[in-house]
């Protein structure tokens, strides 16, 4: 138990940029320990990108609930947590205390378009494989023709109507189990 | 309702129904944090997600931490950690056991394409909410190119622009003399 929560503290300490980061370290501890084979492993990731939730975190949950059951999975979860709420809330302190120093205003002013150019590009890419077929030559071809009219009327409705975004998931999911 | 409680089932609610990890996180981010609660502001949020990319663990629990600690100090920062990451634990563990019914089913399977194409739509909509928040001049502008173009075309990891971003922020601080909004 107190190995799962150590090693998945590690992990939380050192995969810097998000979930998908995690599966390189997860991969090294199913060689180390044997706690998981490669098949089940990219189980583990199927599911864990297709339900809800972080990946990383349900990535931790599957792994540990794998190893030790109901409590393994909690601990490994909290294990992958601790180090970011630790550092997170150390940032907090210093940000509230730094707002109005002039060099902590000059780097969020260029952080913040960065940062939408690494969201923009993390769009590009689902939308690239939830819209378009990569492998197709002509142009034309790559388009998926029910997925683009879905995603036209639910932009448009979007934009229009505003509204819950959980309501759009649900009526996508409806939607998509008629149409696909 | 007592602040607490509020937090953290807000943060549940995020949780569940965010399917693909931080970044998609952003949609219902914006619309219960932002809109609804009032707990934090648009601008804000993206500096949580700027500072998300260059400090450790997973962005959706970074981005809540802060929140969280922002609305109600450090015990609000843990609980609102707890909040989102608690349906990933109930909903896995219950999926881990049916994992052959639920891999290769026709009905999820298309269900999440459904969900993956409205989560695209979604994520275009809060894009355009950060691109009205973020660029405020031709330098802006510039900047948010680079880091597109730098990521999709050659594979630079966000670690090293952020950290770039940093090192341009203090040149930046230095060379102007007019003040920075």
């Amino acid at each position: 138990m107190l190995l799962l929560y150590f090693e998945f503290f590690k992990i939380g300490l050192f995969s810097i940029g998000g979930g998908l980061a995690t599966i390189p370290f997860l991969q090294e501890l199913s060689v180390k320990y044997g706690w998981f084979d490669q098949k089940l492993f990219a189980d583990m990731i199927a599911i864990s990108e297709s339900t809800p939730g972080p990946i990383g975190i349900n990535m931790a949950t599957y792994v540990g609930y794998h190893t030790a059951g109901i409590p393994g999975g909690i601990i490994s979860t909290l294990g992958l947590v601790s180090p970011s709420i630790i550092i997170i809330l150390i940032i907090a302190r210093l940000l509230t205390q730094f707002k109005e120093n002039k060099y902590v205003k000059s780097i969020f002013y260029i952080l913040r378009p960065l940062a939408t150019g690494l969201v923009i590009s993390a769009t590009v890419q689902i939308v690239k494989i939830s819209l378009f077929i990569p492998e197709a030559q002509k142009f034309i071809d790559a388009v998926k023709f029910k997925e683009m009219m879905l995603f036209l009327v639910m932009l448009t409705a979007i934009f229009c109507l505003k509204k819950n975004p959980i309501l759009y998931i649900i009526a996508g999911a409806t939607v998509g189990i008629f149409i696909f | 309702m007592n602040k607490y409680i509020d937090l953290f089932l807000t943060f549940a609610k995020i949780g569940t129904f965010t399917f693909g990890g931080g970044y998609s996180m952003l949609p219902m981010i914006q619309r219960e944090i932002v809109e609804r609660k009032q707990w934090t502001t648009n601008e804000d949020i993206i500096n949580y997600y700027a500072i998300g990319q260059c400090t450790p663990g997973v962005i959706a629990v970074n981005t809540a931490t802060f929140v969280g600690s922002k609305t109600a100090g450090i015990p609000g920062g843990i609980i609102a950690t707890l909040g989102i990451i608690t349906p990933s634990i109930i909903i896995i563990m219950i999926i881990a056991n049916i994992i052959n019914l639920f891999l290769g089913n026709a009905f999820v399977e298309k269900a999440l394409s459904g969900i993956r194409v409205t989560v695209c739509a979604l994520m275009i909509y809060s894009i355009w909410g950060m691109i009205k928040k973020s660029i405020k001049d031709i330098l802006c502008f510039f900047l948010l190119t680079a880091a597109v173009v730098s990521t999709l075309f050659f594979n630079i990891s966000p670690v090293y622009i952020s950290i770039t971003g940093i090192i341009i922020g203090i040149i930046n601080c230095l060379c102007r003399k007019d003040k920075i909004k």
